[in-house]
């Protein structure tokens, strides 16, 4: 195995990196490998081992606690060249040589031996991360939205904010045993971030000059989906902590401790009623400020330094710089060049700069791809670091016009120029059953599949695609967050007779966002026949549609029932696509018994779930 | 090429070695070889240095005085008087220091190095670096094609350092004999000899190193619960060229007893022995490669 990375630059000045936050402590990797060691020893209960483990990031790999998934926390999802090299050695070292990107803005290495978990997080914390708190009963990664910063939209930047609460809650004693894991999510804008599926959103708003959020509660997708209620109009940003706070000791004392199925803050708002929860909210906050110690809430420590320090200004200027393109239309005949900045590069609010999105497959990476990657960043992206994204990407923000080509060629000398990174053939997988021992299906292999085929077939081309998703899971968990797809999957088995087969319960209609909709089922497809179903749907599309109605507004106004084509509602397009989704005896389609990856006939195994211990 | 100064500079300061000691043709190898001693007994004509790489690479520059002996030609000679023949057409006596190299992550030195002590060469080494690292640190190299006068060398067969497959078929038996597998991790979940333990070749090198530091090696057995005082035998899954270098991490642990089992995983499979698999997961759907 070759090192080929490239390290420093001779001709480039290399921005800056900015302090890297120091998330990981050493003295938390010797107390893994010890308690690693009593629990082998038999000393350390199976139970206490597992609390113990997943309070440190490392989940039981399927069918096979002697393997771990080892997930590092990465806060607001930014992350910097020499982690990104880091977590390239320690993948090749003690993982699979990849690494896979989550749709919480984590980094996840698999399989990784439970004896060598202390050495990867020995590893994270030589370069400032952590994978405390990223799985168990706590509040877990906090999310950022990737375009807070440069959002044209937004109020102002979330990110200082965002680790602000992120360094607030780690560690915490009031987190630490938690009913139920904890999410918390910020937004640049009411278009970008996942405020309304997390247990606490915020989107920044200023209003009278004051700086202050919209803040969501209870919301959060899985087996029983809900959408986060808006708690005032506007919360000033200094009572974002009190109101967090609030919302984290009522969850702890009132949270369901005894059913695990039900536990997450949302059920207890879904059962207790919302305005009953909002007004108990509002109490505990003014409670939560008259006895929080001055000490204690200088603890929650908003840095604007958290924001690169730029050679430029980073308020806005209008009018957005026009993308460097010759065509505005694109086709599949379109140069690959032409065709990724088409759908891969958005500008910045910032003159002259633009967000470039490397496309990953269901967040796979490379550890060569990762080195080459790292020093793209370090030397084209004046803020110096990436973001990972929900959509299982990167974003590479801050990069000059003149340097897209050269950004360009870096990725494709790896592999990693793929187009499509905005548009609907970046299928969301969640690991599946590659890793997981919940899942039923191998959705990540699925989304793999589905993303190389529609840039084949050139659907990243379509503008009418371009605001349409495809998300799927591997089990009715929501990793895959296929609630909130355009068209969405959640894996399942179905049986004819004594044969059973991998089928996917197919969603249409949820959007992200401030306005966004859970996605309503529809019906079930056979795994192997989920492309034949979307290009099917697609078809349809091109018939019915009229004038400027993208895929995605087509799609929900269908949910609505409001077609006004041959197909008007839901049951018209069950009816047209069944065709392609029923399930035939294994003797006439052996193939549909079969899942993608497995040449043996499928069985639905699963273990117990890690996220509830 | 800044990255390479620091290196350069160790490389610098450690140059003052005692070349009396170095000059002497029986000067008896660490079981890694540093720059800095290559270097001193290549000065001092002391060692016969070994190029494993293919013939055509050696010819387009290589460490000076080095001989070519391509991995292929010693895998071909399978006999311990084809690896005598071999050491005495490149005039290696039997106690002159024989430091081996390639630029394959040490894989390939290592296999080679194991056959030489195997036949009775112990005075043999893996240099710290790969012939890539070499160059990168810009240190000398040359074109010319060296030969050497023939010399005798005895055989004398080191067989506690080798394990065949009856030899592991036992060893699974046994409480205190440890199986290490030294493939990747998913070679290894796919299929292994039942009650391998998995280290996998990528564990073992680190920062242009063929091989980590002894405390960390020590520090990766000691997380695994594995004792330095039991029996060790490595394996891969053809020729014994990962789990050779897997070999030499554990002697370089300062664990006294460990063989290897040369012929692997494929002699295994060939023959048909039971093996331990895992199909309940997708886990190749997983990699980006």
């Amino acid at each position: 195995m070759k090192h080929t990375g490239t390290h420093g630059s001779e001709y480039r000045s290399v921005s800056p990196s900015k302090i890297s936050p120091k998330w990981g402590r050493e003295e938390e990797t010797e107390i893994f490998a010890q308690n690693v060691r009593r629990f082998r020893q038999g000393k350390l209960s199976e139970d206490d081992f597992r609390r113990f483990r997943l309070q440190h990031g490392a989940y039981g790999s399927r069918l096979q606690l002697n393997y771990s998934m080892v997930r590092i926390k990465v806060p607001s999802g930014e992350i910097n060249p020499e982690q990104l090299e880091k977590i390239a050695s320690l993948s090749e070292s003690f993982s699979i040589g990849s690494a896979h990107v989550s749709t919480r803005q984590n980094v996840q290495l698999h399989w990784v031996q439970l004896e060598d978990v202390s050495e990867v997080m020995r590893g994270l914390v030589e370069v400032g991360l952590t994978t405390r708190e990223a799985c168990g009963n706590t509040v877990r990664n906090v999310m950022c939205s990737h375009y807070a910063g440069v959002c044209p939209n937004e109020a102002f930047d979330a990110t200082p904010y965002s680790k602000a609460i992120a360094r607030f809650f780690i560690r915490n004693p009031m987190c630490q045993n938690l009913p139920r894991k904890f999410k918390i999510n910020f937004a640049c804008c009411e278009d970008h971030g996942l405020v309304r599926i997390a247990d606490i959103g915020l989107t920044p708003v200023v209003k009278d000059e004051r700086r202050g959020f919209r803040m969501y509660l209870g919301g959060g997708l899985g087996a029983a989906s809900f959408i986060g209620h808006l708690l005032e109009d506007f919360t000033p940003e200094e009572m974002i902590l009190p109101t967090c706070m609030a919302a984290i000791r009522l969850f702890d004392r009132y949270g369901n401790r005894e059913n695990m199925a039900r536990n997450r803050m949302r059920y207890l708002v879904h059962e207790m009623g919302w305005e009953k929860f909002q007004k108990m909210v509002l109490k505990e906050r003014s409670i939560v400020e008259m006895t929080t110690a001055v000490a204690t809430a200088k603890l929650f420590d908003v840095k604007e330094n958290d924001s690169p320090n730029l050679p430029i200004s980073t308020k806005s200027s209008h009018p957005l710089t026009k993308l460097p393109v010759l065509d505005d239309h694109i086709t599949s005949e379109s140069s690959k060049y032409e065709r990724w900045i088409h759908t891969n590069v958005v500008s910045q609010k910032q003159a002259g700069y633009f967000t470039v999105f490397v496309t990953l497959e269901a967040g796979d990476i490379t550890a060569n791809q990762l080195r080459i990657l790292a020093g793209a960043i370090r030397e084209l992206s004046a803020e110096g670091v990436a973001r990972n994204t929900p959509q299982q990407n990167f974003a590479i923000r801050y990069i000059k016009g003149e340097d897209l080509r050269e950004f360009y060629e870096r990725l494709m000398s790896i592999g990693l120029g793929s187009p499509g990174a905005l548009t609907i053939t970046s299928a969301v997988g969640c690991s599946g059953t590659t890793s997981c021992n919940l899942a039923i299906t191998n959705s990540h292999r699925l989304a793999k599949e589905v993303q190389r085929k529609f840039i084949e077939l050139g659907f990243d081309t379509d503008e009418d695609f371009r605001d349409s998703t495809i998300k799927i899971s591997g089990c009715p968990n929501s990793c895959g967050q296929h609630e909130i797809a355009t068209i969405g999957f959640f894996g399942g088995a179905s049986r004819i007779g004594t044969a059973m087969a991998p089928t996917y319960t197919m969603l249409f209609g949820g959007s992200a966002g401030e306005q966004g909709n859970l996605g309503k089922a529809i019906m079930r497809v056979p795994a192997r026949r989920v492309i034949d179903t979307i290009k099917e749907i697609i078809k349809i599309y091109r018939n019915e549609k009229n004038d400027d109605q993208t895929l995605n507004e087509w799609i929900n106004r269908i949910v609505s029932g409001e077609g006004i084509g041959d197909i008007r509602n839901i049951e018209d397009m069950k009816r047209l696509l069944l065709r392609v989704t029923q399930l035939p005896s294994i003797e006439i389609e052996p193939e549909l018994y079969k899942d993608y990856g497995n040449d043996v006939k499928f069985t639905a195994k699963t273990a117990r779930g890690e996220c509830a211990a | 090429m800044n990255n390479n100064t620091h290196t350069s500079n160790v490389a610098n300061e450690k140059k003052v070695v005692n070349s009396t000691i170095f000059g002497a043709e029986d000067y008896e190898l660490p079981v890694v070889c540093d720059i800095d001693i290559l270097r001193t007994l290549i000065r001092n004509k002391a060692a016969r240095v070994v190029d494993v790489r293919k013939e055509e690479e050696y010819k387009q520059g290589h460490i000076p005085t080095a001989v070519s002996i391509p991995l292929a030609q010693v895998l071909s000679k399978d006999s311990p008087e084809g690896i005598v023949d071999i050491l005495e057409s490149i005039g290696v006596s039997d106690n002159l220091p024989v430091i081996v190299y390639d630029d394959t992550f040490g894989a390939l030195a290592a296999r080679v190095a194991w056959t030489f002590q195997y036949v009775g060469h112990t005075n043999s080494s893996l240099l710290e670096v790969t012939f890539s690292r070499w160059k990168d640190l810009e240190l000398e190299i040359e074109n010319q094609i060296n030969t050497y006068p023939r010399t005798t060398h005895h055989i004398n067969i080191n067989q506690e350092m080798h394990a065949d497959v009856s030899y592991v078929e036992n060893a699974k038996e046994s409480t205190n004999k440890i199986l290490v597998d030294s493939r990747e991790r998913l070679n290894f979940l796919t299929e292994h000899i039942p009650g391998a333990k998995n280290i996998p070749y990528t564990m073992l090198g680190s920062n242009g190193n063929i091989l980590r530091k002894p405390d960390e090696i020590r520090r990766f057995m000691e997380n695994r619960g594995l004792s330095p005082e039991s029996e060790f035998i490595t394996y891969c899954g053809s020729v014994g060229t990962l789990s050779g270098l897997a070999y030499y991490a554990l002697k370089l642990a300062g664990i006294k007893n460990v063989k290897l089992y040369a012929k692997s995983f494929r002699e295994w499979k060939i023959l048909g022995k039971p093996k331990e698999e895992f199909k309940d997961a997708n886990y190749w759907d997983l990699s980006a490669e």
